[in-house]
């Protein structure tokens, strides 16, 4: 158990296909579909060793290691999982799956749609949290994986998390809810759709037919993302990390970059405008806004959670505000309420909502002694 | 090998709990009550800490730990959600003695505390040789203390009369031994099974 950590090394994505048809949430029908996935480490003979990473907003399938040995290309949760790492290869077999509507390689709005012969852009059906989480259990049939040992996510995928011990309560033994919500707010609703009013209100969307057009809107796309950057930090850490720090030593008197979070901001949102797909951006924050297990039940999250056969580890992070520690706590009380095993940690953090995916000592800490009780 | 408790404190609350209960621990440290009771009567539970190192020492006892701030009260919790609400020495600490008590009751059907006597001969001795006590039962310096909180058997006992609080039974120890003859002079630590008032 104490070996080094070490990466798992050069990986390659995987796709599987699925040719009968995904009924969706919103009553739409997706007659086939590809998810891109990766796996690190192997399913043992039990298959009782499997756990699901499931990714946010902006992630993939490359949840660790690196492609063609490109140090560049390292996977976004690399420093949670790998060979001694908090999620131990050694013992687990990892998957991650690049979701349905995703720009990574999974069926999308820039795949070909069969029925036009032309990219589906703005025709690609509004999925939700529930559909990803099917897809994913199809992914999981094919892979003969009939119960999970964990699934987590943080943030969007947290919320995946929780989905899939509410939609298949008997495949989830260990649900692991990092800086995640039972819903969003109306403030995180309020931003995701400045996000998206950016990307429509730009020329070149066309409708969400852009790719037609051979542009991208990317004006509105680096907008997007530059509102929710700020949204992922602490006012704490941008202070720290930027302060009124000047780009060049002096007010330029113009619309110019004078300040250091400008330029940060800018160069955030040109390099993700530069590879993401606007329409799946627009999805997938509509995906965050639906996601409410309690709906059906009056808003009442413990009715909602009643059907939850797995244990909890819920985590949150102190400086989150854009999904606050009082919010996990919403997901504690009714779990407790429904007397379901939950263990709950509030992690000291500056790093606002994006101290998920940092390699802090504690939380990692804490992450390594959850999957070291996990018994296969 | 059976497991002990290495705190006879926790050993005579273990002893008030019934197999298959429910138990919420405040102040749980790292989870050896509740992971106790889990191994050796079936007890469904959880604890409270606040201190992320010992949240990391409930996890790596495989305990539900929930790390919340009792000085916050009990609000998440319903009413009557536990048979038993304990709290092992960790009452001293609490700035809100009156309402933590009421929060116990109201969240368990009975509350179970141990916490040291401040009228310990020992205690008693120290004051009137002009200093603050320092003992195994109170081991800090007046100036690092974290209790917050100074009262007798006697004292805890008249404040249970006057909230409508039932002291359902009660054991008191000096050096791990039982002391039934003066427990407010001769017990350097208590521990008290509580209910309503009907």
């Amino acid at each position: 158990m104490s070996t080094e950590p070490q990466s798992v090394g050069t990986v390659t994505a995987q796709r599987a296909h699925f040719a009968s048809p995904l009924a969706l949430k919103s009553g739409a029908i997706l007659p086939a579909y590809d998810l891109a996935y990766e796996t690190y480490g192997t399913l043992n003979a039990a298959k009782s060793n499997a756990v699901l990473v499931c990714h946010a907003l902006s992630g993939s399938h490359h949840v660790a290691g690196v492609y063609d040995d490109n140090p560049d290309t390292l996977g976004w949760w690399d420093n949670l999982v790998g060979p001694g790492k908090p999620l131990d290869t050694n013992k687990f077999f990892v998957i991650g799956v690049n979701n349905l509507g995703g720009c990574y390689g999974s069926t999308g709005p820039m795949s070909i749609n069969p029925a036009t012969g032309k990219r589906y852009g703005a025709d690609f059906p509004v999925f939700t949290v529930e559909d990803w989480v099917t897809a994913q259990a199809r992914l999981a049939d094919q892979l003969g994986i009939e119960s999970f040992a964990a699934v987590l996510g943080g943030s969007l995928g947290g919320m995946q998390a929780l989905a899939w011990s509410l939609q298949y309560p008997e495949r989830v033994r260990h649900a692991m809810v990092i800086a995640a919500a039972p819903t969003l707010t109306a403030q995180n609703i309020a931003f995701n759709e400045v996000a998206r009013q950016a990307i429509l209100s730009d020329p070149d969307f066309h409708g969400g037919h852009y790719y037609d057009h051979h542009v991208v809107p990317s004006r509105g796309l680096r907008l997007a993302r530059m509102v929710g950057h700020i949204t992922y930090l602490s006012d704490d850490q941008m202070a720290e990390k930027f302060g009124r720090r000047l780009r060049e030593g002096t007010h330029k008197f113009s619309f110019e970059v004078d300040f250091e979070i400008e330029s940060y901001l800018r160069y955030q949102g040109d390099k993700f405008a530069g590879f993401f797909d606007a329409n799946t951006y627009l999805l997938a924050t509509k995906a965050l806004d639906y996601f409410d297990p309690a709906f059906e039940y009056g808003g009442n999250l413990a009715a909602a959670l009643k059907r939850a056969k797995a244990q909890f580890f819920i985590a949150s992070f102190t400086t989150d505000w854009r999904f606050s520690p009082e919010r996990s706590r919403e997901m504690v009380y009714a779990l407790l309420q429904n007397k379901r095993d939950v263990s709950y940690a509030e992690i000291e953090s500056i790093s606002g909502h994006d101290s998920f995916l940092l390699d802090d000592a504690h939380y990692h800490a804490l992450m390594r002694a959850y999957f070291d009780q996990i018994t296969l | 090998m059976k497991p002990v408790l290495d705190r006879f404190d926790l050993a005579a609350i273990a002893n008030w709990i019934k197999p298959g209960e429910s138990v919420l621990d405040l102040g749980c440290g790292d989870g050896s009550l509740l992971k106790y009771l889990r191994e050796q009567k079936g007890v469904h539970g959880y604890g409270v800490e606040n201190a992320p190192e010992r949240v990391l020492a409930c996890i790596k006892n495989g305990v539900n730990v929930l790390q919340l701030d009792m000085e916050q009260g009990l609000t998440g919790f319903v009413d009557g959600q536990f048979h038993h609400v304990v709290m092992s020495q960790s009452l001293q600490a609490i700035r809100h003695t009156e309402k933590m008590l009421a929060e116990m009751l109201r969240v368990g059907r009975e509350a179970v505390v141990s916490f040291p006597n401040f009228g310990y001969r020992t205690h008693r001795e120290a004051i009137a040789r002009g200093h603050m006590p320092v003992s195994e039962s109170l081991p800090y310096e007046w100036y690092d203390t974290p209790n917050v909180r100074f009262f007798t058997l006697d004292d805890f006992e008249a404040l249970c009369g006057a909230r409508g609080i039932r002291i359902l039974e009660r054991a008191a120890f000096e050096d791990g031994q039982p002391v039934t003859d003066n427990p407010n002079l001769n017990a350097s630590l208590a521990v008290y099974r509580l209910g309503r008032l009907q």
